[in-house]
């Protein structure tokens, strides 16, 4: 939208001085170029490219965590899962004779968001496979960086999910020495080696689900499992991120770090992340209040902690500050983003408690990702001097 | 109390902000636009060869919303033809080329006793020199002093805020003559036969607001006029907002200040009424601030209505480095030029030349969602989407998102990360609607 102008040069200012090479013949030839356009005439500065990036670097401590705890392994799921999202979106952009615009960050991010999103022990091209579907099916298909109606990396995290199920929830990292769960499961007492493995092998989350069971049938208290999850050292554990989980959903306390950063660079704000991290809290406390444990009242220190549990445990840090925070497939306005945040939230804890998985994160956000174009629809901001009631 | 939305922009008001104001040579020749203000253009009423005066009438006001045109210099009429100008590519010019004596207008042993003065003596004086917004509108301010009697007035909003990046002629014009500004607002209370005036600035202009303060003390009027530090951001200045900001009281959708009892003055209108009103000034001259990072010695200077930028720029030392823009007015809602010939007019509150490295030149990127441009808005719209129908010609989606209700202050453009020109976007769904109705 920028016209370009040629006009014949006389602009009051000595020529030979700041160019040596024109002669005086040359300069009254020589022709300026003034660009005219609507205004404003001046730019914000960031650009699509400076805000992927900036997210990027903002899930580098959380990255370097995960890599430190799991091993080499991971740092190979996360090579590959960029490089091919990468790749897939040049090689597309190539064919489609598209404007290549893998330098913006997007394709990486997408692979960077995706790796955090599977399980260490997962084999490497898995990864590579649901990048591609992230970036080919999911984003390029859809029209391209802005056009994605689903978050990418979630959609590709979907699609694995249906496709290598097996990969997707067992491949949790295997602690060689002690890590939580195991000296917290050894101190319950007698176990059978399976029924051991089966509940500290798993993702906190994992082990809340399935170690009332396993603990009824060796008619062990479930106490002890709360016990547990309440102790000092299972929370200092969520927050550094020594236990099993995907890549990057470890260290709540990095990625709080990241979206410190993110915020402070303005570049999400609080209304997504505050509601559905708040939405799960209150659902977490009412719902233990309610539901006969020992130990729950109605908001007392125990549902305080189970809530706090929930909200550090899983991917819901992740999740919610670098996930559904995406600009492309969330709502424009600040009260649609409050919707979607309570909307992510409440599906987040229904999955977590009374679903198929024990973790809901990514299927909340893919669910209200679908919703966004209503929300907007009946979120528009009050124009300015028309009255509060239309 | 603020408006919402809204945005920060670089002030960039350093560069001149401490610079006091000094007179531009008298240009050679003047080429003077008719078309200097909202409505239709003035009749010239001089012809090729006469000799005229310094301030004489040379275009005729023609019709209510019009306004008159004087010469600026003394001198001999050479040509009246078409040459560019900042709102068309070529507009009706009287050119006058200087010779002769000048008369002594504003010598304040010259100023007469407006207390005595008729309202509509004072109109009169306000429509005879020709006076119009100087904010950059341009609209007659004789037009605006007189609201239909459907519409009582009972507020005067100074706006002092200048939140146009770069440009600092008002803030030096407040620091420089707070006893002048005071003056023509009461001589405007007079006309709009009100007692309450506010006086809208900024927070970042500190000098401007303490001069204007002590001013008032010193005069007792304390209780008539009164002083408001406004939070700095962009558009504080904008009518709508300001009233907002000082009444928080909203203008109708799409209706004027007037509707809600408020007259809004720009300062350096104000210091025009003034000179009109008391030595029966006509407008050919005004300050300006000329200045861009480019500019050799950037400045608030005083020129005559009529002075091409190449004139000015030969003035005071010339640029060090080629322009690719020349904007009449500021960054965020100046028009962009085309030509270095193009004269100052009424409405020209500044002059930026901004270099390659600083105008945005890169294409604009499909629309990413990130809502910036959502919170920005100061009027409420919601911006991406008038643009993504305007570029996929979806016309019919337009009238959903109310793109009259735009202000069309760019502070979207301004946030957008994909550098999508919203605001032109907004700009042409207005003129499609229109056109199409």
């Amino acid at each position: 939208m920028t016209f370009i102008y040629i006009f014949p040069g006389s602009i009051g200012m000595d020529k030979e001085k700041t160019n040596p090479d024109i002669t005086k013949e040359e300069k009254s030839a020589e022709d300026i170029a003034l660009i005219l356009s609507n205004p404003p005439h001046i730019k914000g500065g960031q650009t699509i490219k400076s805000i992927m990036w900036l997210v990027v670097l903002a899930l580098v401590p959380a990255t370097v965590n995960s890599i430190l705890i799991y091993g080499l392994k991971a740092a190979i799921v996360i090579l590959t899962a960029v490089i091919s999202a990468v790749l897939a979106e040049l090689v597309y952009q190539l064919i489609m004779k598209k404007p290549i615009a893998v330098g913006d960050g997007s394709a990486a991010l997408t692979g960077l968001l995706l790796a955090m999103n599977i399980p260490p022990d997962a084999p490497f091209w898995v990864a590579g496979i649901g990048s591609i579907f992230s970036v080919i099916i999911v984003k390029q298909l859809f029209g391209g960086l802005g056009y994605n109606i689903f978050n990418p990396a979630l959609a590709g995290r979907a699609f694995l999910m249906a496709s290598w199920p097996v990969y997707m929830t067992t491949k949790w990292h295997r602690f060689t020495d002690t890590n939580v769960l195991s000296e917290g499961v050894a101190n319950i007492g007698r176990i059978p080696q399976n029924a051991f493995d089966a509940i500290t092998s798993a993702t906190p989350l994992g082990a809340l689900r399935e170690a009332p069971k396993i603990l009824s049938d060796l008619s062990a208290s479930p106490q002890s499992l709360y016990d547990l999850i309440f102790s000092p050292h299972m929370y200092k554990t969520l927050l550094w991120g020594n236990i099993g989980g995907c890549i990057g959903e470890t260290s709540a306390l990095l990625l709080l770090l990241g979206a410190l950063f993110l915020f402070y660079k303005r570049i999400i704000t609080w209304h997504i992340p505050l509601s559905f991290i708040g939405t799960v809290a209150a659902f977490m406390l009412f719902y233990y209040s309610v539901k006969d444990v020992p130990g729950s009242n109605f908001i007392n220190y125990f549902t305080l902690k189970m809530s706090l549990f929930h909200v550090l445990s899983g991917g819901i840090i992740l999740g919610a500050f670098f996930m559904a925070t995406d600009m492309v497939t969330s709502p424009v306005t600040h009260r649609g983003m409050i919707i979607f945040g309570i909307g992510c939230g409440l599906i987040t804890s229904v999955i977590r408690i009374w679903g198929g998985y024990p973790e809901g994160v990514s299927y909340s956000i893919l669910l209200m990702n679908a919703v966004v174009p209503l929300i907007d629809r009946y979120t528009k901001p009050r124009v300015f001097g028309t009255s509060l009631i239309d | 109390m603020s408006f919402r939305g809204g945005i920060h922009p670089p002030e960039m008001k350093d560069l001149t902000k401490d610079k006091e104001f000094s007179n531009l040579p008298v240009p050679h020749t003047c080429y003077i636009p008719m078309q200097q203000h909202i409505g239709k253009p003035a009749k010239p009423v001089v012809e090729v060869g006469d000799t005229i005066l310094e301030g004489q009438l040379i275009g005729a006001t023609d019709g209510f919303i019009s306004s008159n045109v004087h010469s600026s210099v003394p001198g001999k009429v050479i040509e009246i033809g078409t040459y560019p100008t900042v709102y068309t590519p070529l507009g009706q010019c009287v050119v006058i080329e200087a010779e002769g004596s000048f008369s002594n207008y504003a010598l304040p042993e010259k100023a007469e006793n407006w207390d005595t003065l008729e309202k509509d003596e004072l109109l009169n004086r306000i429509r005879e020199a020709g006076i119009v917004g100087l904010g950059g509108a341009a609209f007659p301010t004789s037009v605006k002093l007189t609201p239909p009697g459907t519409k009582p007035i009972d507020t005067l909003i100074l706006n002092g805020s200048e939140c146009e990046p770069y440009i600092t002629v008002d803030d030096m014009l407040m620091k420089t003559f707070p006893r002048h500004i005071l003056e023509g607002v009461l001589i405007t209370l007079k006309i709009l036969e009100i007692d309450k005036a506010y006086i809208g600035i900024e927070k970042n202009k500190p000098g401007a607001i303490a001069a204007l303060k002590q001013e008032i003390t010193a005069l007792n009027l304390n209780s008539t006029i009164e002083v408001k530090a406004l939070k700095t951001k962009y558009p504080q200045g904008a009518e709508k907002q300001l009233i907002k900001s000082i009444m928080n009281k909203e203008v109708p959708s799409r209706g004027l200040p007037m509707d809600i009892g408020a007259v809004i003055q720009n300062v350096s209108t104000i210091y025009a009424i003034r000179e009109a009103v008391l030595y029966r000034k006509p407008l050919f001259d005004r300050y300006i601030t000329v200045t861009g990072s480019i500019v050799k010695n950037p400045g608030n200077y005083k020129v005559r209505i009529g002075t091409r930028i190449s004139d000015i720029l030969a003035d005071i030392g010339g640029l060090t480095e080629d322009p690719a823009k020349i904007i009449m007015g500021g960054p965020m809602c100046g028009t962009s030029i085309d030509s270095i010939d193009v004269p100052i007019v009424k409405g020209t509150n500044g002059v930026l030349f901004l270099s390659a490295k600083e105008v945005n030149m890169e294409p604009y990127k499909p629309c990413i969602r990130c809502g910036r441009c959502v919170a920005a808005c100061p009027a409420g719209l919601i911006p991406c989407e008038l643009g993504n129908a305007v570029e996929m010609d979806r016309f019919d989606l337009v009238k959903e998102f109310q793109p009259f209700d735009c202000i069309m202050c760019g502070s979207c453009s301004f946030v957008c990360p994909s550098r999508r020109p919203l605001s032109h976007f907004i700009k042409v769904a207005q003129q499609v609607s229109r056109s199409r109705k």
